[in-house]
């Protein structure tokens, strides 16, 4: 339990992050929900389409709701110019405001259509102005309801903001998501206790308020409301940068998996080493990845050469490794004006691996003798590998077809492989765990997988800072693949030795002799 | 001074249905009338063209000579009293702001004793004020319904099917009681009802209304000895025929 607290203890600035979020989400909710119940008390028509669209968008999984915003936004800047973040703070907070509209929108509605309507008469007799009706009576009548609809909002947000740390905002999902890739079970917890306490904070909180309108208790409303604002005032507070952001400030974008997590933490400790300071924008998606780099939200990434192949360049044959890699170099320079400063050393190829006793007792050594197997095997993956040309290059090359195809977290893979829900699993030439699980990699006598070699990537706009380079250059071409399949190993691992992966940079950079 | 009235042609028509059927009609000062008909004869269409509620198709309603829609709708309601069956009190105000709101909507505080004065008037106790609508019976909140609509000072008080929703006993007390004030603060007084009973009784001048338009206009004797037509004669029949089954009772 006392690591539970000290992971709960390290929690102030993603909970801070987490808070500024989800406030100003609830609040753009408030904001925009509000009018449009007013409007659509006076309009049948704008009630319906009101309440679908909200309707509508509560349907749509908050995780792909926040990844919806990196398009739009990208395609918005044809309209806002190249300013506007696609990543981060503003498309989490689009998606949660669209998320936090139909609670409040349907309780204001309802409180409006459920309003005695000789109350309403009354107030149209006595005298009372469009405003006047609203601030002296429809508001006040209205106003339990209405918070009780900020209240699912708010504990519905406060879930939900979790998710944005995949597209690079800081929040309580950062430890749950990093923890679940370096199988760090208390760092998921405490993860879960910070936000789900905070949702049951904020629930009692503006439950105190709603019973302060139904009752017409001034003082309970206002104690209410007095706690949510200084609460919401204290976390804008810790996070006020007096410094200001400026040159110094660096920020390294890391997929979703420990090798990510580490080779950001060397680069980061690098960096700083050098003046620089630095932010950590972890557990990203592989594609979002690549365009932040491009629009300048992230200034440092780690990619792969077979990665950018497929999925940037649209190529699907095998030039080989070299020539793969100065095609790279030459097309980022030409297209998006990034810098592929230079390749790490080691590669993180997709590779079929199978449990040694499974593959000697088949007789599988090579993708062929796969293949003439697939049909009574299944075959584990990572979320996106059966959508990726890999796959299907194997797949027409070998004319592979499985029994069952199932999708793992990269983590769990090897669990299933373990446990015999998987015969076979798409996993990556640096993994520790294919050495620490003996586990036995297929040949590929056709050379339908591309190399992966891992690239330094930065930031067009940093493409010519030479102090910056230089701070950088000596990682390069220094790791090869048994120190970095060892370092991942010391991440994932879930017995005796496990680190973290700040503690296995460190590790790693005493190694390839970075002091 | 008591308001005047003035209908010249007053029409509404709902679709292709005519709830008012071109009304012209003057209303001397200091006059209580009553509207009385069937429901749907356009009784409380016509009342609510008065302050506005309803907006004619066609024609026009002077107040004082002064066609209504040249005015503010809200300011001219104003200084007009509204009662009607659904009371109406905002349940969120105590009974003395529930009073007080009219003036308090163009600034104005009523004093303490102000509120209790015109809680008298009603035959209420003024230490009613700090209650909340919702701890009176419907008779109360009637009267302090009443008691709103006579806060502003008005000179005209409109009021639709005003004690339709109250026991018979509360009713007749409020009735006579509203009378009285029509005298007392010179008021000019508009009931819509559906009792023709309560109209003879209380008005001085009755207003039958069927289909739309206006079938008699009557003193509420000419009515009782058997004037103002057939429609009229049938409203009148109901309470007629009550009260001699009572005199067979009592015999």
């Amino acid at each position: 339990m006392s690591g539970v607290w000290t992971a709960l203890m390290g929690l102030g600035d993603a909970l801070a992050q987490h808070v500024i979020l989800a406030a100003c989400a609830i609040g753009l909710g408030i904001a925009v929900a509000l009018p449009l119940a007013v409007w659509a008390s006076r309009s049948q028509a704008v009630a319906r389409g009101a309440l679908g669209f909200a309707s509508l968008v509560q349907t749509i999984p908050a995780l792909a709701l926040l990844a919806l915003f990196f398009p739009i936004l990208l395609s918005l800047r044809a309209v806002f110019g190249e300013g506007l973040p696609t990543l981060g703070f503003l498309p989490a907070l689009l998606a949660l405001s669209l998320y936090a509209l139909l609670p409040i929108l349907r309780n204001a509605v309802t409180a409006q259509t459920n309003l005695d309507p000789g109350v309403l008469e009354a107030a149209d007799g006595v005298g009372m102005s469009f405003w006047q009706r609203l601030r002296l009576v429809e508001a006040p009548l209205a106003a339990p309801y209405i918070m009780a609809g900020i209240r699912t909002a708010a504990v519905w947000t406060i879930g939900a903001a979790t998710l944005s740390t995949t597209i690079g905002q800081p929040s309580l999902g950062d430890p749950i998501f990093a923890g679940l890739q370096t199988q760090n079970w208390t760092l998921v917890l405490a993860g879960c206790i910070g936000s789900a306490g905070l949702a049951i904070i904020a629930d009692a909180l503006l439950g105190t308020i709603e019973a302060g309108f139904r009752r017409r208790d001034r003082r309970l409303w206002l104690g209410g409301g007095i706690a949510v604002a200084l609460g919401v005032a204290a976390a804008f507070a810790s996070q006020a940068d007096f410094s200001g952001e400026d040159d110094n400030t660096v920020v390294i974008g890391a997929k979703q998996f420990s090798e990510q997590y580490i080779l950001a933490q060397l680069i980061g400790d690098q960096l700083e080493k050098a003046g620089y300071r630095v932010e950590y924008r972890d557990g990203l998606g592989s594609a979002v990845v690549h365009r932040a780099l491009s629009s300048g939200n992230l200034d440092i990434s780690v990619d792969y050469t077979g990665t950018i192949w497929t999925n940037e360049l649209k190529r699907n044959d095998n030039p080989g490794r070299e020539a793969m890699y100065e095609r790279i170099v030459e097309w980022e320079r030409e297209n998006t004006g990034t810098l592929v400063l230079g390749r790490l050393g080691f590669e993180n190829a997709y590779a079929f691996a199978m449990r040694r006793d499974r593959a000697q007792q088949l007789g599988v050594r090579t993708l062929e003798d796969l293949a003439a197997v697939a049909p009574q095997m299944s075959v584990g993956g990572d979320p996106e590998f059966f959508e990726r040309p890999e796959w299907i290059a194997v797949r027409d090359a070998y004319g592979m077809r499985f029994g069952a195809t199932r999708n793992f977290s990269p983590t769990f893979m090897y669990n299933a492989l373990d446990s015999g829900e998987a015969d076979v699993i798409s996993a990556y030439t640096s993994d520790g765990r294919i050495a620490a699980d003996d586990l036995v990699v297929l040949e590929d006598p056709r050379e339908a997988l591309p190399s992966y070699d891992a690239l330094l990537m930065v930031t067009p706009s940093r493409a010519d800072d030479a102090r910056f380079l230089a701070a950088l250059r000596p990682i390069i071409g220094k790791i090869d693949v048994r120190q970095m399949r060892e370092a991942n190993y010391s991440v994932d691992r879930t017995d005796g030795d496990k680190k973290t992966p700040a503690k296995a940079a460190r590790d790693l950079a005493k190694d390839i002799g970075l002091e | 001074m008591a308001a005047s009235l003035a209908f010249e042609g007053v029409t509404k028509r709902y679709d292709s249905t005519h709830a008012l059927a071109g009304i012209d009609l003057t209303i001397e000062p200091g006059s209580f009338v009553a509207l009385v008909g069937a429901s749907g004869s356009g009784k409380s269409t016509l009342l609510k063209t008065i302050n506005r509620l309803v907006e004619p198709t066609q024609g026009r309603v002077l107040l004082d000579g002064e066609d209504v829609v040249t005015r503010d709708a809200s300011e001219m309601r104003r200084r007009m009293g509204y009662v009607f069956q659904r009371i109406g009190l905002f349940p969120h105000m105590s009974v003395g702001e529930n009073i007080a709101i009219g003036p308090r909507l163009v600034g104005e505080r009523l004093t303490a004793d102000r509120i209790g004065e015109l809680l008298e008037l009603v035959d209420l106790d003024p230490a009613m004020a700090g209650r909340l609508p919702d701890a009176l019976s419907g008779g109360q909140q009637q009267r302090v319904g009443v008691a709103r609509a006579l806060a502003g000072d008005p000179t005209l008080l409109l009021m639709d099917e005003p004690f339709g929703a109250l026991d018979p006993v509360t009713r007749d007390a409020l009735g006579t009681r509203v009378r009285d004030l029509h005298e007392k603060l010179d008021l000019t007084t508009i009931m819509v009802t559906h009792d023709m009973a309560e109209a003879l009784i209380l008005a001085d001048r009755v207003l039958v209304m069927d289909g739309g338009r206006i079938v008699a206009d009557e003193t509420p004797n000419a009515l009782a000895s058997g004037g103002g037509g057939d429609v009229a004669q049938a409203l009148v029949a109901v309470p007629r025929h009550q009260a001699q089954r009572l005199k067979e009772l009592e015999a």
